[in-house]
């Protein structure tokens, strides 16, 4: 027992003193693209309105099952990028920020009352909010950035914020799980109201 | 006491680990590796997402198929890379068209998503498409570059290497979750597509 935690501070002995000269890694010298992926990678998580929609979306697809659980992710990315290809476009798309806010009011609510509508018409109602998810990104868009990576970090990080609802509410299985998924979909509700009285005020 | 051999994988796990404290400065996608022209070309399809991404949702959708596809797709793909290569190199240099390379997404990873039932010869036609339209386009752009043959030959081997790997990935795939994430990477190939093209239509 002794020679192995004599071992095991050697060893923490020869690592804590490399962690202390860690080099700093100059990744990525050529200028704009890393700053693209990174800049689109970090959109859709920047702002809490889009994040509580998306993990939403995850949450709700658990609670239906299959072939919900799948479907409405793959479905969301696609509507939402969509939207932010007619912003990019300039297509004028009115009350984005009041249907960003009722999306995840509905989103919300569908989880807290484990709401299980016919797969379309879920899957519509998803689609219908992600066109305003993404509008309201697709204008945001700063310019100068590499559009090909930064739509590749966008929709990668829309993903993981699928994955992410989805990995919660893989807490649906036990009875405190389903409890807690009802918690989590009312705060996302109440996040929506909170949102929908900021655009008015 | 257990006599039994001991396991080197603490001391491998160590080594990494201690070789991963020390970074070097990465230089990525510059126009010269320093390691010949080879590794040049390998390198600039590696970090060439407009080249890459099409090529593994190729791979993807073929390993969805089959093996039968997969092997299609692993010597005409590359194959028709090398050949538009050769035939770009004696044509003037251009710019790739940015509503083209969102459609090659669009298509592709419409048809990932989808997992469409293609015949064994509209996959390989969509290999031989994209294998000749990308590989002309690598080619005029190295056409001004001495060892550009030997550079074409490092890309197209990256080429190789990567269907190789996916569509291999893919093949055995049998559980219905691991196939539907292989899908899922289609829709978002597809996604970004959308986008891509809103940023084209947006410049002009």
């Amino acid at each position: 027992m002794k020679t192995r935690q004599h071992a095991a501070v050697r060893w923490i002995a020869v690592l804590v003193p490399m962690l202390l000269c860690a080099r700093v890694a100059l990744a990525h010298p050529q200028a704009g693209e890393a700053k693209g992926f990174l800049t689109g990678f970090r959109h859709p998580i920047s702002g809490l309105d889009h994040v509580l929609a998306m993990v939403a979306v995850g949450l709700w697809g658990a609670q239906l099952g299959s072939p919900a659980i799948w479907l409405l992710p793959v479905a969301f990315p696609m509507v939402m990028a969509f939207g932010g290809m007619l912003g990019l476009m300039g297509v004028p798309l009115p009350g984005t920020e009041v249907a960003i806010a009722a999306s995840a009011i509905l989103l919300g609510a569908a989880v807290l009352f484990e709401f299980r509508p016919a797969l379309p018409l879920a899957a519509l109602l998803v689609a219908f909010f992600a066109i305003f998810h993404g509008h309201a990104h697709g204008t945001e868009l700063p310019p100068g950035q590499s559009g090909l990576l930064y739509s590749m970090g966008f929709v990668i990080a829309t993903g993981c914020l699928h994955a992410v609802g989805i990995g919660i509410g893989v807490a649906h299985r036990w009875v405190w799980g389903q409890r807690f998924l009802r918690f989590a979909g009312a705060g996302v509700a109440m996040g929506g109201f909170f949102f929908l009285w900021k655009v008015f005020v | 006491m257990n006599s039994g051999p001991k396991s080197q994988l603490p001391i491998y796990a160590a080594v990494l680990f201690c070789l991963a404290l020390c970074p070097m400065p990465a230089e990525a996608h510059l126009t010269s590796t320093g390691m010949g022209p080879i590794y040049d070309g390998l390198v600039h399809f590696l970090m060439s997402p407009e080249d890459f991404v099409p090529v593994l949702a190729l791979a993807l959708l073929a390993g969805l198929r089959g093996a039968a596809y997969g092997r299609r797709a692993l010597f005409t793909l590359p194959g028709a890379w090398l050949l538009g290569g050769f035939v770009g190199m004696s044509g003037a240099a251009t710019n790739g068209n940015a509503i083209i390379a969102a459609v090659w997404f669009l298509l592709l990873g419409g048809l990932l998503a989808a997992d469409m039932n293609l015949s064994l010869r509209l996959v390989t036609g969509l290999a031989v498409l994209l294998g000749l339209y990308n590989g002309y386009l690598n080619g005029t752009g190295m056409g001004g570059f001495g060892a550009a043959s030997v550079a074409l030959l490092g890309l197209v081997f990256a080429v190789f290497v990567l269907v190789a790997f996916a569509t291999a990935f893919v093949v055995r795939l049998r559980a219905q979750w691991a196939r539907v994430s292989v899908r899922v990477a289609g829709s978002w190939i597809f996604a970004s597509g959308l986008l891509m093209l809103g940023w084209a239509t947006r410049r002009h």
